[in-house]
């Protein structure tokens, strides 16, 4: 591994539209940088202010809610 | 595998040619089943991919084989085929390269096309700077085709290629399209064109395209076209889309010979107008472009309209072929130390090609909780399957983890093998490492070790679930349906046809709506008699119970269980059904302008059927007439258009002709937009003499009083010109307004869209369901529209319905919210919260006001989670915990 900065990710996906398109574009088999962790949940409403400052908190250098 | 192994190169038609498969080939990445076919046509029976396969999935030595299947009904959707325009010389499309069709255009902005959706040109592969498509290829053309209907589609795809094409051009590229009528007559097309004008900027030239011809040295291609005024224009373009339409091919037409089905004269199945999905021979069906070209929503309709008329003929055998499934006993988990097994699947060499599993299942094997690990070549075939339960049963394990796909599409099969082992369904996880990591990532390294932290997150996530109740509600097989015109009717004798008791509720004394107003369709064909035949029907029909001068007042409940009370002349009335259907139909729009109400020689569409059903005067004693198209459609507050008016003006036209040959009929519009088969009514009025002038927005036509007259004046685009007409008759094609539709979606939770109309649960593939469980849309509540359209949606409505309404119960999610009654304190956050209402604070017991959902409303979403201040409400299988175990499993690097 490199020396170099690589931020660490944590993306909050709707199952029914983001996670939907990151499988897609899996299916178009666009390439992009291996650094974010999908978590799936049913509706970003879901996702509670603490869940981001936890990630924080953890060590994530960015949290992407997408829905 | 046995693809690489296969030593013949063909060029793959789906690419149409731009690339090359091998003789062994899946057919595109999507195709269902995905699976390796060998054309036999190209193969040289080498049997090299039997060799190399190995899964021993290939039969190498395979024959046909003739299979007999009795069916009570049979449902014709075969599609149709795109126009070959080689035919054509104008356009060389066989000499030069850079002519395409708009489905080779459609290859190259895709990302699994052969240039991975980047916009490149075929003669040298660069990027194209101008792109001009040409509209109407193969179709409106009696000259050189024998295609006289519009293809219906081809305006919308051709912006829509323009838009993505400008999206993925690295560059500012410049796209034209060349059109005779810009045709975007459905649901939300107008905006989208509006659109793609004002803000992507492509340019929308009206003209007729002369000749395409080659600049030899660099491929560009010249093109020779006429302007709305008729002056030759010429202009360069690197590349040109041919816009083709669409035909019934020669296959086609033999086999429906073969199957007896009568077709038109444009090799269309022959339907009626109030049989829109009936073929000449009866119990057969037909949907789709076979039956006239159309796009995805109205192909849709009619493929459920199909099911429909097969469900009403063998409604009396329904269910009677069906094996009901058993599961065994579930086992109880809870309390249990969580035994996890992992299953890495490899998905061929989808996975194992960048990701290193069996590093991937070593790593798994260390995580807590794991007791169990394996990779499989494909973890989802039949005989993994097999294996997964036989593992669970084994080694008694209590949670699966699958690292594979997505749970998009596989989540429930393999829930399915947790329940066949005696496990809650619940007690499964994926870990998405296909789409979301092997196919987006291309290095091994980092791929697998991202592979493992997928895995290593759902096994933590995995600790946690918990098996998960499902209970199940009865289903009431009652209908309500609203609306007593055409789609209404059609929805409720569908319904009660399949046996199901329908409740029919009207506004007005009687039932038959619009329809009523008309002459006759487009066709010709007589309107009041079948709509009296359908108000008998159902007024006799044991099954069906009709409320005229009815309302309705309020509803509860939710898919299968609904409550509502309907207000029959101030009398309420409460009913209890399982499924609604929304018909409430739409209105004319009645028209401000034009001296619409000040001169009585100005008409309605409506208006002018009445007067010539009743043969009025000032209809049979005119010498000359106006039509003005776009009354009140397509302008900036209503920026839509009414799709049926185009029809009906060339109708009525055609109607006052027949009455007096001698009269001056002139029609002042913007586009002409008789899609399909109705662009044949269009040629009649011309020829017949009807007199077509085109206007724009900005330069409306103006009205005037002038002494006892009306004059009507209009810039002609031809002569470019001011021209006046002093008409006896001035008939305004005013829009299809909605009702006023949102007391009734307040009631039922329903969604209007921007102008009014009722929204659909997804425009393109449920065109029929609203976003609420258990209810349905047809006929112009929809949207404009035809009858024979209005009748499809409608037996797509009670197909759609009867699917819920055919059910003795139906099961309630698991994934649902739930409130732990200690904890809240009735502050009702969550109510509001919630955009299905299915939460809602009631007293529970004596002066104890608690939260309660109900589970067949929630769609566990998780806003009443985050909104609950004491922890009260949490969303089953996604609770706080289940979901802040994956971000520490993420970052615990």
């Amino acid at each position: 591994m490199s020396a170099e900065y690589e931020p660490t990710i944590i993306a909050f996906c709707c199952n029914w539209c983001a996670y939907s398109a990151a499988d897609l574009a899996g299916v178009s088999r666009m390439q992009y940088p291996p650094n974010v962790r999908v978590i799936r949940l049913m509706c970003t409403g879901r996702v509670n202010p603490n869940f981001i400052l936890k990630a924080f908190e953890l060590g994530a250098d960015g949290v992407l809610v997408s829905g | 595998m046995c693809a690489q192994a296969c030593p013949i190169t063909a060029g793959n038609e789906f690419n149409r040619g731009f690339d090359f498969r091998a003789a062994i080939y899946i057919k595109y990445a999507q195709a269902v089943p995905l699976a390796y076919t060998i054309d036999r046509d190209l193969c040289i029976g080498c049997g090299l991919c039997e060799k190399v396969c190995l899964a021993e999935a290939i039969r190498y030595d395979d024959e046909p084989r003739r299979t007999e299947l009795e069916a009570g009904a049979v449902v014709l959707a075969l599609g149709n085929a795109p126009f070959d325009p080689r035919g054509l010389d104008t356009y060389s499309y066989a000499e030069f390269p850079n002519v395409v069709t708009s489905m080779e255009f459609e290859r190259i902005l895709s990302a699994t096309g052969p240039y991975q959706g980047h916009v490149q040109r075929p003669s040298d592969l660069k990027g194209p700077q101008k792109i001009a498509w040409l509209q109407c290829i193969g179709s409106r053309d009696i000259n050189r085709c024998d295609h006289p209907y519009c293809s219906s589609v081809c305006c919308m795809y051709s912006i829509k290629e323009a838009v993505i094409a400008k999206e993925h051009s690295e560059h500012d590229l410049d796209t034209a399209i060349f059109f005779m009528d810009m045709r975007t007559y459905g649901k939300d097309f107008e905006k989208y064109y509006n659109r793609a004008k004002e803000e992507a900027g492509v340019r929308f030239v009206r003209a007729r395209v002369h000749s395409v011809i080659e600049d030899p040295e660099s491929n560009d291609l010249i093109l020779r076209y006429a302007d709305e005024s008729g002056n030759i224009q010429v202009e360069t373009f690197d590349m040109v889309v041919l816009s083709i339409g669409l035909e019934t091919p020669k296959g086609l037409v033999e086999l429906a010979e073969r199957l007896d089905i009568d077709l038109d004269k444009d090799n269309f199945v022959e339907t009626g107008t109030f049989t829109p999905v009936e073929t000449s021979r009866k119990g057969v069906y037909v949907c789709g472009t076979f039956l006239e070209p159309k796009d995805i929503p109205y192909s849709v309709m009619e493929s459920s309209a199909a099911a429909c008329g097969a469900e009403e003929i063998l409604s009396d055998v329904r269910g009677t072929l069906v094996k009901e499934k058993t599961y065994p006993e579930e086992r109880d988990v809870s309390g249990q130390e969580p035994r996890t097994g992992v299953f890495v699947c490899n998905c061929g060499i989808n996975i194992g090609g960048i990701v290193d599993v069996p590093a991937v299942t070593e790593y798994a094997r260390t995580l807590p909780g794991v007791v169990y690990t394996e990779h499989n070549l494909f973890t989802c075939s039949q005989d993994t399957q097999g294996k997964i339960a036989e593992v669970i049963k084994e080694e008694r394990l209590n949670r699966v983890v699958v690292a594979s796909c997505t749970p998009k599409t596989h989540e429930p099969m393999f829930q399915e093998t947790l329940r066949d082992a005696g496990l809650n369904k619940y007690l499964f996880e994926m870990a998405n490492i296909r789409n979301q990591c092997s196919w987006v990532h291309n290095n091994r390294e980092e791929a697998t070790e991202k592979s493992k932290d997928l895995v290593r997150m759902a096994v933590a996530r995995a600790q946690l679930i918990e098996s998960l109740p499902q209970p199940t509600v009865s289903v009431d097989h009652k209908a309500l349906v609203i609306g007593g015109g055409v789609a209404g009717m059609t929805a409720a004798l569908a319904l009660a046809d399949q046996g199901f008791h329908t409740y029919l509720v009207e506004q007005s004394k009687e039932l038959g709506g619009n329809a009523l107003k008309l002459i006759d369709t487009w066709r010709g064909e007589e309107i009041s008699g079948p709509i009296k035949e359908m108000v008998k029907q159902l007024e006799d029909h044991p099954l069906v119970d009709v409320y005229t001068e009815s309302n309705i007042k309020e509803a509860t409940g939710f898919v299968g269980n609904f409550e509502t009370t309907i207000s029959q002349n101030g009398t309420d009335v409460t009913v209890k059904h399982g499924g609604v259907i929304v018909a409430v139909g739409a209105e004319e729009y009645k028209p401000s302008e034009y001296l619409y109400g000040d001169d009585d020689r100005v008409l309605t569409h409506l208006d002018l059927d009445s007067a010539i059903r009743s043969k009025e005067e000032r209809i049979t004693k005119a010498k000359t007439a106006v039509f003005i198209q776009c009354v009140g459609s397509r302008e900036p507050e209503r920026p839509y258009c009414s799709k049926v008016c185009c029809t009906h003006t060339m109708h009525s036209a055609l109607h006052l002709k027949e009455m007096n040959p001698e009269m001056d009929i002139y029609v002042l519009y913007r586009d002409i937009r008789t899609y399909g088969q109705r662009e044949e009514l269009y040629a009649e009025a011309r020829r017949r003499g009807v007199i077509f002038i085109r206007y724009d927005l900005e330069q409306k036509p103006e009205v005037k009083k002038n002494g006892g007259g009306i004059s009507v004046g209009v810039k002609d685009p031809i002569l470019g010109r001011d021209i006046e007409i002093s008409p006896d008759l001035l008939v305004l094609a005013c829009a299809i307004v909605p009702r006023d539709n949102s007391p009734l979606a307040e009631v039922y939770k329903l969604a209007l869209n921007e102008e009014g109309f009722f929204l659909e649960a997804h425009a393109k593939l449920r065109p029929v369901e609203s976003a609420t469980g258990g209810i349905f849309l047809a006929g112009m509540a929809h949207y404009p529209k035809a009858i024979e359209e209005s009748i499809a949606q409608a037996k797509a409505a009670a197909s759609r319905a009867s699917v819920v309404l055919s059910r003795d119960e139906l099961t309630i999610e698991g994934v649902i919210s739930n409130v732990n009654e200690i904890l809240c304190r009735g502050c009702g956050k969550c109510e509001d919260a919630c955009p299905f209402g299915a939460i809602a604070v009631t007293e529970r017991e004596e002066g104890k006001r608690a939260a309660y959902v109900q589970g067949a409303l929630c769609k566990g979403c998780g806003a009443c989670a985050v909104a609950c201040p004491t922890g009260a409400a949490a969303v089953r299988h996604f609770t706080d915990s289940q979901v802040l175990t994956m971000v520490e499993a993420a970052l615990a690097m």
